[in-house]
């Protein structure tokens, strides 16, 4: 642990020292927010809580790009080859990416809590403790799935676009910037395969304080399980050396980390609860002025 | 002679077709400074690298401090500082941070601040590595291999694309080391750093050790010859030079005839009168009394640096 704790304690210093993280961790999501409440709320304090749902969502995403092309650079420019000879192994590299990480997360997530309660009037806390539980969990989650793909690919080139193709999805078909209430239904079905939907639904839901203990169970169990899944593969397909190419069993590998999300996607698509939870929480903020026309409210 | 602190026996590795490593044995005694020489793609950093357990043995013996690097982990790297030939740390890691960090991992660990004196950075603490000069990455290189006050010390190529100024304070640590008795394993293709900084050396060429001694020894088996260094107006007739007095080889290379005499002052005689003969005039001449170079020569036909 001692090892981990150092290197958590060396990366948070490169990443405050960084612009490039600076802006993309902080800058942004609060134009996000700034950007979402303007458009989406249409001054209507009730939305005000999805949207702070799904701007937390956005922000805890966002380690998934960071940490994959940390890795990648770091490995390209022969940096972790000298903590190869040192007593550091690819766990204490991995928690420490991902720890660090949490703890970069967390004022932005405070600051926007805060923001929105205090300067766009947000009426409730929602369910804090569950907004804990899910950003700590989902912020490890997303590092630990951009750490696979740092694992899979040879050049940062590789790593940039399925890092593009994957957070493509992850924005716009988990509920994060458009409701899934408003997808036709077999777009619903299929968006509880995505892993960011549990996340995206789990904060809305708590941020909206409208989730039901059982939804916020499953939103934390899915992304527990995956974090757990994801962080063994990324450690089995670790690489040190800048020449070492992914072998082909890594895409296998990497495609296990989707199990958690296939069995949660089936379960929940055989027993219907959380589409029909999206559709009423949909319908109960519809209550407030609307800035999307659901076709289940109409 | 105890047992030896780094042992090598008949270590292979293949890169697929490419056969690295054929068989190099060799070993080395605690508080030795052991020097592999040979040109780039010999096998030295291979073989460097298998010892400091980042690349797996095809087959072979190897042992470090009695540790099999590969298998022992933790306890192996605990005893081994080492600077690698290609290596780099993160741009914003400032000098003094770098040294902190790595010495954190270990259960010994040396005085920052005495590592920043003794290796010069004292002013440049607080400076990123990104803004360091070659060789004060590579001064820094050394320190973060000390941390830990290791047993043994890999440098491979420590002086490698470095200025001559930069190189002789390399040497200068280097020498440092040998007077406090650190084992040190030393990969390089510049003789002078060979015969100046090790006690032994083993002479490595495709993958294989040619020769090893201390580097008087081998300077003998360039059987006491002198080297002498001619340059003519014009080409000499193939076959005269290897003719001449007290020449045991001659051969060209980019226009300077290289001759080994056992006789220097009747070759150089004999050598005027050739070239007389030939209407051909001498443009320069120079005489070397034997070094490693001249081993490799004699051994492998090449310059270390061809």
């Amino acid at each position: 642990m001692g090892t981990t704790w150092t290197l958590t304690k060396m990366r948070i210093r490169l990443a405050v020292r960084n612009r490039a993280f600076f802006f993309f961790s902080f800058v942004m999501p609060l134009i996000f927010l700034f950007g979402a409440v303007a458009f989406f709320t249409k001054g209507s304090v009730g939305w005000i809580s999805y949207v702070l749902g799904a701007i937390l969502t956005l922000t805890v995403m966002g380690s998934f790009w960071g940490l994959s092309v940390q890795l990648v650079t770091f490995r390209e420019q022969g940096v972790l080859r000298r903590f190869r000879v040192a007593p550091v192994s690819a766990s204490d590299l991995l928690a420490s990416s991902i720890i660090a990480n949490y703890f970069l997360t967390i004022p932005i997530v405070v600051l926007e809590i805060v923001l929105c309660r205090y300067a766009f009037h947000l009426k409730s806390w929602g369910n804090l403790w569950a907004i804990f539980v899910l950003v700590t969990l989902g912020s490890a989650a997303f590092a630990a799935f951009g750490l696979i793909v740092a694992s899979v690919t040879n050049t940062m080139q590789e790593t940039q676009m399925i890092n593009n193709l994957l957070w493509m999805g992850f924005l716009f078909l988990s509920g994060a910037t458009i409701p899934l209430a408003i997808f036709p239904g077999w777009l619903q079905r299929f968006a509880l395969f995505i892993p960011a939907t549990y996340l995206a639904t789990g904060l809305e839901g708590s941020a909206t304080n409208l989730a039901g203990v059982r939804e916020i169970v499953t939103d934390i169990i899915a992304l527990a399980l995956g974090l757990w899944v994801a962080f063994e593969v990324s450690r089995q397909l670790f690489r040190w050396e800048p020449e070492a190419k992914a072998p082909r069993r890594a895409k296998i590998w990497a495609a296990a980390a989707l199990v958690p999300f296939i069995v949660f996607g089936v379960w929940e698509n055989m027993a219907g609860t959380r589409i029909r939870q999206i559709q009423r929480d949909y319908k109960v903020l519809s209550g407030h002025t609307m800035p999307f026309q659901s076709p289940q409210s109409k | 002679m105890g047992q030896p602190i780094i042992q090598v026996e008949n270590l292979q590795k293949t890169y697929g077709a490419v056969h690295a490593v054929r068989g190099i044995t060799f070993s080395v005694e605690a508080g030795e400074v052991f020097g592999l020489l040979g040109p780039n793609g010999a096998g030295k950093t291979s073989t460097v690298e298998i010892l400091e357990g980042l690349r797996t043995a095809d087959s072979g013996l190897v042992r470090v401090c009695g540790l099999d690097p590969e298998a022992s982990g933790n306890e192996f790297k605990q005893n081994i500082g080492a600077v690698l030939q290609s290596t780099s740390l993160p741009d914003k890691l400032r000098v003094k941070e770098a040294i902190d960090l790595f010495a954190d991992f270990y259960k010994r660990r040396a005085d920052t601040r005495q590592l920043l004196k003794q290796f010069q950075l004292e002013e440049k603490q607080s400076a990123y590595y990104m803004h360091l000069s070659g060789g004060q990455k590579q001064r820094l290189a050394l320190a973060m291999a000390l941390v830990n006050d290791p047993k043994v010390v890999f440098l491979d190529e420590p002086t490698a694309g470095l200025d001559p100024q930069v190189r002789r304070e390399i040497y200068a640590i280097i020498e440092q080391l040998r007077r406090e008795n650190t084992t040190v394993l030393l990969t390089t293709h510049y003789i002078e750093e060979a015969e100046r900084l090790c006690d032994r050396v083993a002479i490595v060429d495709h993958g294989k050790v040619i020769a090893m001694g201390t580097p008087r020894e081998l300077k003998h088996r360039a059987a006491g010859t002198t080297r002498i260094e001619v340059r003519s107006a014009r080409p000499v007739v193939d076959g005269i030079l290897s003719r001449l007095e007290g020449v045991s080889d001659s051969r060209e290379f980019e226009g300077t005839y290289v001759l080994h005499s056992s006789q220097p002052p009747q070759t150089i005689v004999a050598l005027v009168k050739a070239l007389e003969q030939e209407n051909n005039e001498l443009q320069s001449l120079e005489m070397f009394s034997p070094s490693l170079e001249d081993v490799f020569i004699e051994l492998t036909g090449r310059h270390l640096r061809e």
